[in-house]
């Protein structure tokens, strides 16, 4: 009989191995699945995770990796804080489109005039309006102890049709002959994010995006409320003891994570969006809770997992451009891959015994 | 703006369908975190639940075997999670979430040869005359199978969680895993067995929006139900009753806004649209009140040796 | 095609240092915004796109992208397929426009045709289709065939595109029945079956008897189907499969003669560019047969319609017609243009509500 038996301490090595085995395990049943649809699985799998990097084109969708990983990345290291002290905030899209509209409307009520004050400005309106957001969630869970979850992932719905609301009404562009949609901030040059360096996929976004993950990693490194999360996460009842305010913490989290979100939406809207749109949000809030969780909750873990999926996902239009496949079948891939990274992840911390110990 | 357009009768005979399959979704992960689990896959168990059962049923051309096959796709899908999380001890958030992307993938994959076509249609249950009373005719006895079948199974839900010895393990499980090993329940096997009936009802919930509701097969049908159906569960405070009332208040508020709009009501549309998220979490504020709390051991790992 | 050359110039456009590679096929780039399964809008681009195919045979080769988001990732799309080597590249989806208007900007010598925008360069086309003609035929048999004088509209979003359609239906129908009533649901979504299906029902329950739609799915069709009694329209393609009752006809999206165009325009080095919006005249918008259950007379008037609108004969916007306020829009005899019937955003007289914005 197989079992499982807890390390001592998580082993360094499969920590660094157990996401090698399950990239491998991934190309070789993705390899299958490629081949049941009756591509070729060897070049699939070379378009997917060699061609981005490596490829004839890769001076271009190198930096492309940065311009997708960026607010997934940002997202996903406020959700962590939070996640670490069992604060369960599933509406970061909200928060994110809130942030984004926010930015937007500074930018848009300045149009056209120029001056240097006018993108921090959005900078700080952004952020504002995604942690504003995530203080509705924040506020009721301390106030009345009503469920953050539920709330925080309604509020994403609210905030979608207040984002169609304002694409077909106050932030419509007047010269877009009634159209939806607002203006394009690429063309104001005062509120646009532009690359930092041209060609390097370099934005403020992504510049935020990495400073969050030294700050993250400091944070809970070294700072007394690192220390905070990581015992309420744990050890709730020792929490108090610790003397953790559980209402602020709450409040500290939801928030940080919620402005985080708006900032990404903000970044996002002023440089590679640009349009205050209908489909403006494309599930960055989402995809950034798994983010967070392969990244294990750690900054750099979710440094990696972001450039890992961004990986995927450029890889995966490749695949379906060069190869015909599916954009169902990439998702499946995407899916197996999550998979497997989530199934080898135990190896980390068990042991796996052969004896004949009860099973489990 | 004109009111008396809207027929209360058949608001309420439309809120108990627009529920259903939301209730149904809703009443599966009740169970699966009564035992202590959450599974956010529900999207995904959903959708594989509604191609399952569309493909079967137009294969077949029995909506009945279709509905069946819905729940065993859901089912079989959830084993993946399952395996996950209690083999290998993965995340439960994170697997869940994963699940939904795998199945919406391997949905549209199974369905594309069969986007544009029409399943067999699923009869409706005979009640005779009863359906001509007044009133009660068309809420009580105008429905699908499927609709009586989601009333069904809360109530057997609920009866199985108060009476039933099998209830009371499940619940002991989700309460304490480590008290419930101890006192030598197979913590492991019950919890496998909740989030089966959870994919089960995710797939009949799939199912009732791909051959009663649309019925057509197109990607990514379920458009966001299952994530309402998760939502359903807090909101019902892991009541099973609640889960009932939430769904048509839900379905209710759904239709009485577009009731609205078509009957000329000079509220902003876009406002009109936000109201049954807004209200949901208004009810959600006032019922916080009652400190019914979650499963104590919702979301954690369970190892034997720990 | 001079492919070394448009590469080469995408190379020096990007800064890129790119292997060339002789290629002899045209190829040929398509953009989505839904799957190809959603059995309407993108089901209906990827049929022309397969018409191209079959037509061209080996001369050409043709890949695409589905589900692809509107904004960065559309664009990082189109440079992909303008780096591998595609000569002419459709965007199939309003958003896709300033996405679309970048990547032109950045690989002159291939071709772009964006569809349903309204900003155009030298190599970007753009290209749409009057669908609101065909709303004209739907609103004349709706008129004729309504009893409780009720006809209900489904609509996804407030824009142009579907007020047009709206404003189109509720003139004719109102042609020949004065008595007749629009009401209208804005769904607030691009995609919801379940939602579309509760939207059909309440407007059958509010005495609808004829629905129309501006969403892609057939759930509604399926309502009216159980209700009984009530009439609909397929929507984007044919929905045959629910005739002859409730469908009794329908509008299709029909791109594969424009793409077909367009591509031998690029292969023999003549194409330009242009601003299309055709319609029933060149075959871009189709309407479906109309079934038996429609009134000989009726279904005789709806093609006599057809015909006057393909020949030009007739265009759906003559005036008198006034605007919702009672303000003059077009004077007797006047006919719409373009521009304004491009950004439409009033309803006409005698449409009850206010439009969401």
């Amino acid at each position: 009989m197989l079992r499982l038996e807890r390390r001592p301490q998580p082993s360094k090595m499969w920590s660094y191995l157990t996401p090698l085995i399950a990239v491998a395990a991934t190309m070789i049943v993705g390899g299958l699945l490629f081949a049941a649809l009756g591509k070729p699985p060897v070049e699939a799998i070379k378009t997917i995770f060699w061609d981005p990097l490596f490829g004839p084109f890769a001076s271009y969708s190198r930096p492309q990796l940065l311009i997708k990983a960026g607010p997934l990345i940002l997202i996903a290291i406020g959700l962590a804080l939070g996640f670490k002290a069992g604060i369960w905030n599933i509406g970061a899209e909200g928060q994110y489109i809130v942030g984004a509209i926010c930015g937007a409307a500074v930018a848009l009520a300045f149009y056209p005039m120029d001056g240097f004050f006018i993108f921090p400005l959005m900078i700080l309106f952004g952020g504002l309006g995604g942690f504003l957001w995530a203080m509705i969630p924040a506020l009721l869970k301390t106030r009345f102890g009503t469920n953050e979850i539920l709330v925080s992932l309604m509020l994403v719905y609210v905030a979608e049709q207040l984002l169609a609301a304002m694409a077909l009404g106050p932030l419509k562009n007047p010269e877009g002959y009634g159209f939806p949609g607002s203006r394009n901030l690429q063309q104001y040059e005062a509120a646009y994010n532009a690359e930092i360096i041209a060609g390097t996929g370099m934005h403020w976004g992504v510049v935020a995006a990495l400073i969050s993950v030294i700050m993250a990693y400091i944070l809970l490194g070294r700072h007394v409320l690192g220390f905070h999360i990581r015992v309420t996460g744990e050890a709730p009842r020792a929490a108090g003891f610790a003397g953790v305010h559980t209402g602020r913490l709450v409040v500290i989290c939801l928030g940080l994570s919620g402005a985080l979100a708006g900032l990404a939406g903000m970044f996002e809207i002023s440089g590679p969006s640009g349009v205050v749109s209908i489909d403006f949000n494309v599930g960055y809030g989402f995809t950034a809770i798994i983010v967070a969780f392969l990244g294990r909750l750690h900054p750099l873990g979710i440094l990696l997992a972001g450039l890992l999926l961004a990986l995927t996902y450029i890889g995966g239009e490749m695949a379906q451009m060069t190869l015909n496949l599916p954009s169902a079948a990439i998702q499946v891939f995407q899916g197996m891959l999550l998979f497997f990274l989530l199934a080898v992840d135990f190896l980390t911390n068990y042991r796996v015994r052969i004896g004949q110990k009860e099973a489990v | 703006m004109d009111f008396s357009a809207i027929n209360p009768v058949l608001l309420i005979a439309s809120l108990m369908v627009a529920a259903t399959p939301i209730m149904l979704a809703a009443i599966g992960e009740l169970v699966v975190e009564k035992a202590g689990v959450l599974n956010l896959g529900v999207e995904g168990m959903m959708i594989v639940g509604a191609v399952a059962g569309f493909v079967t049923a137009f294969e077949t051309g029995s909506p009945i075997l279709g509905f069946i096959m819905a729940a065993i796709g859901g089912a079989l899908l959830s084993l993946v999670f399952a395996f996950l999380t209690q083999f290998v001890l993965a995340n439960q958030v994170a697997s869940g979430l994963a699940l939904t992307l795998f199945g919406l993938g391997l949905s549209a994959l199974i369905g594309q040869d069969y986007v544009g076509v029409k399943p067999p249609p699923t009869p409706k249950v005979n009640f005779g005359a009863l359906a001509d009373i007044p009133v009660i005719g068309p809420i009580l006895f105008g429905h699908d199978l499927v609709v009586y079948l989601g009333l069904g199974i809360v109530a057997g839900t609920w009866a199985f969680l108060k009476y039933s010895r099998a209830g009371l393990i499940l619940k002991a499980v989700g309460e304490n895993h480590d008290a419930a090993h101890a006192l030598g329940y197979k913590v492991v096997r019950v919890r496998i067995l909740a989030i089966m009936f959870g994919g089960a009802c995710a797939g009949l919930g799939g199912a009732f929006i791909s051959l009663i509701r649309v019925p057509q097969w197109t990607e990514g049908m379920t458009a966001g139900a299952g994530w309402i159906a998760l939502a359903l569960v807090v909101f019902a405070s892991w009541k099973p009753w609640r889960v009932l009332i939430g769904a048509y208040l839900y379905g209710g508020i759904t239709v009485l806004q577009l009731n609205a709009q078509a009957a000329g009501a000079r509220i902003p549309v876009e406002y009109l649209s936000m109201s049954p998220y807004l209200i949901t979490i208004l009810v959600l504020v006032f019922m916080s009140a009652d400190r019914s709390r979650a499963p104590a051991a919702l979301g954690k790992i369970f190892h034997a040796s720990n | 095609m001079k492919l070394t050359k448009l590469l080469t110039s995408a190379a020096v456009a990007l800064g890129l240092a790119v292997p060339a590679f002789a290629d002899e096929k045209t190829k040929v780039g398509f953009v989505y915004v839904g799957p190809v399964g959603d059995g309407g809008w993108t089901y209906e681009h990827n049929e022309g796109r397969l018409a191209v195919e079959e037509y061209f045979g080996d001369e050409v080769e043709t890949v695409y992208v589905e589900s692809v988001p509107e904004g960065p990732d559309a664009e990082r799309v189109m440079t992909q397929m303008a780096l591998e080597g595609a000569d002419l590249i459709f965007t199939t989806s309003f958003g896709y426009m300033d996405p679309t208007i970048n990547v032109a900007a950045k690989f002159p010598n291939v071709k772009f045709e964006h569809a349903t925008g309204y900003k155009r360069a030298d190599n970007v086309s753009t290209y749409s289709a009057r669908f609101y003609e065909g709303r004209a035929v739907q609103g004349t048999i709706a008129g004729r065939m309504t009893k409780s004088n009720i006809v209900g509209y489904i609509g996804s979003y407030p824009i142009p595109e579907v007020i047009r359609g709206i404003n189109s239906a509720y003139l004719h129908a109102r042609k020949v029945n004065p008595d007749v009533q629009f009401k209208i649901i804005w769904a607030f979504t691009w995609f919801d079956p379940a939602k579309e299906a509760d939207a059909a029902k309440v407007l059958i329950e509010q005495g609808a008897d004829v629905i129309l739609q501006h969403t892609d799915s057939t759930a509604p069709q399926a309502a009216a189907e159980a209700a009984g009694g009530v009439i609909t329209f397929g929507q984007a393609s044919d929905m045959a499969e629910f005739g002859p009752l409730p469908r009794v006809s329908s509008i299709i999206d029909n791109w594969a003669p424009y793409y077909i165009e367009r591509t031998q325009a690029v292969i023999d080095g003549t194409w330009t560019s242009v601003d299309t919006w055709d319609g029933m005249d060149t075959g871009m918008v189709k309407i479906g047969e109309i079934s038996d259950a429609v009134p000989a007379d009726v279904k005789a008037e709806a093609e006599a319609m057809i015909a006057a609108i393909a020949s030009g004969e007739y265009e759906p916007f003559t005036g008198p017609i006034n605007k919702q306020d009672g303000s003059v829009w077009l004077a007797d005899g006047e006919t719409a243009d373009d521009g304004t019937l491009a950004g439409m955003n009033f309803y006409v007289e005698g449409l009850e509500g206010t439009i969401p914005q």
